[in-house]
């Protein structure tokens, strides 16, 4: 064996135990993001870690990287302002995806969609 | 025991509990062989020599060879491997399945109290040392950039590209006029950069593979992958508290 495959063998060890729907660039996603929030107790002045989760939903604009390093980016428009996240698709922040609707792209990195308001940010959807 | 030698095999990140990445480098730390060691009667300070990666017989001359087998094999198997010269003794050793830890040897200070514990010829893996969450570090050779000038070398911000300028990457003055009427010593310069000596201190230890040998190490490391690196455990007095 290589000595340097090694590093992809440990990284193995790091990837997500679950699986992951399948999902391309164009498709609209609700990605369940864990959050903590630190909060000190009033009381005993110790931190408290409270868990919850939040549904950040949008298009997936790219996918890149592989591996451990696979990360992808949701981009939503919210009150007009335009908001893109990159989460790694192995990290445990993203606990679940739910693939709302599927899209018919022709490319595979969607930055042409910032440049685009209403109508024309639309995506057709794929039946196949 | 206080260190062993290693290989950098690369780099890599893993997620950590908060969500994010962070990048960590991969380490094949021993198993050393011990080589010898020093005591303080004899040398004045308690040290363990440990031996890392095979190499072969004919890499070695006969007093560097013999003085490992010394403590590889027993006084008989020693003496009559001597009566052999060059290729017969080579041979000699393939058929024994001897194998020269020798690659890199270095010495480890180990405290006095530690040294009945390892006998010449024991080997000494990851597991014997390291343990997660411990601090370590990490010694290696920088990779080489050959002469450089102060620009990449020192990060100087050199002159203006364009509008007229004639002062591009150059280091401008470099001293005063006839008080002190020399270059100070130090002098940030031009010259060779990298192939140096560098120790990264206080690196977490994320993980560790006692069977494949193999450790963790938060950040980076000097050295090119597959180079050679020294890792210790961290002086508890340097570094912050965790």
């Amino acid at each position: 064996m290589n000595k340097f495959s090694v590093v992809q063998e440990i990284e193995k060890d790091f990837f997500r135990k679950d699986e992951l729907p399948e999902f391309r660039p164009g498709d609209t996603v609700a990605v369940h993001i864990k959050v903590v929030d630190v909060k000190e107790d009033p009381k005993t002045k110790k931190l408290l870690r409270k868990e919850r989760t939040q549904r950040f939903q949008g298009v997936v604009i790219r996918r890149r990287g592989s591996g451990l390093n696979e990360t992808f980016t949701v981009r939503k428009v919210s009150y007009g302002i335009g908001i893109e996240r990159t989460f790694p698709l192995h990290s445990d922040v993203v606990q679940k995806i739910e693939v709302i609707r599927r899209g018919k792209v022709r490319r595979a990195k969607l930055y042409y969609l910032r440049n685009r308001q209403g109508k024309a940010a639309r995506i057709k959807e794929r039946r196949d | 025991m206080m260190g062993l030698i290693g290989r950098k095999l690369g780099m890599t990140q893993i997620p950590t509990e908060d969500g994010s990445m962070t990048a960590v480098t991969v380490i094949e730390v021993g198993p050393c062989t011990v080589l010898g060691e020093k005591t303080p009667d004899k040398d004045g300070y308690a040290a363990l020599k440990l031996g890392f990666g095979e190499v072969s017989p004919k890499k070695l001359n006969r007093p560097q060879l013999f003085e490992i087998l010394k403590t590889l094999l027993d006084e008989k198997e020693v003496e009559e491997l001597k009566q052999k010269k060059g290729a017969e003794l080579y041979r000699a050793l393939k058929e024994k399945g001897i194998k020269l830890p020798a690659l890199k040897i270095s010495e480890f200070r180990v405290d006095p109290s530690e040294l009945g514990k390892f006998q010449s010829g024991k080997e000494i893996t990851v597991a014997d040392v390291f343990s997660e969450g411990e601090k370590v570090d990490v010694t290696g050779t920088t990779k080489g950039r050959g002469f450089q000038g102060v620009v990449k070398r020192w990060g100087f911000s050199g002159g203006p590209k364009t509008h007229g300028s004639k002062f591009h990457r150059r280091p401008g003055s470099i001293g005063q006029h006839t008080d002190p009427g020399r270059v100070w010593k130090g002098k940030k310069m031009a010259g060779h950069m990298g192939d140096r000596r560098v120790t990264v201190k206080n690196l977490q230890v994320i993980k560790v593979y006692p069977d494949k040998h193999i450790i963790l190490v938060k950040g980076s490391v000097p050295g090119a992958r597959g180079s050679i690196v020294l890792v210790k455990k961290a002086n508890p007095k340097e570094g912050k508290k965790l």
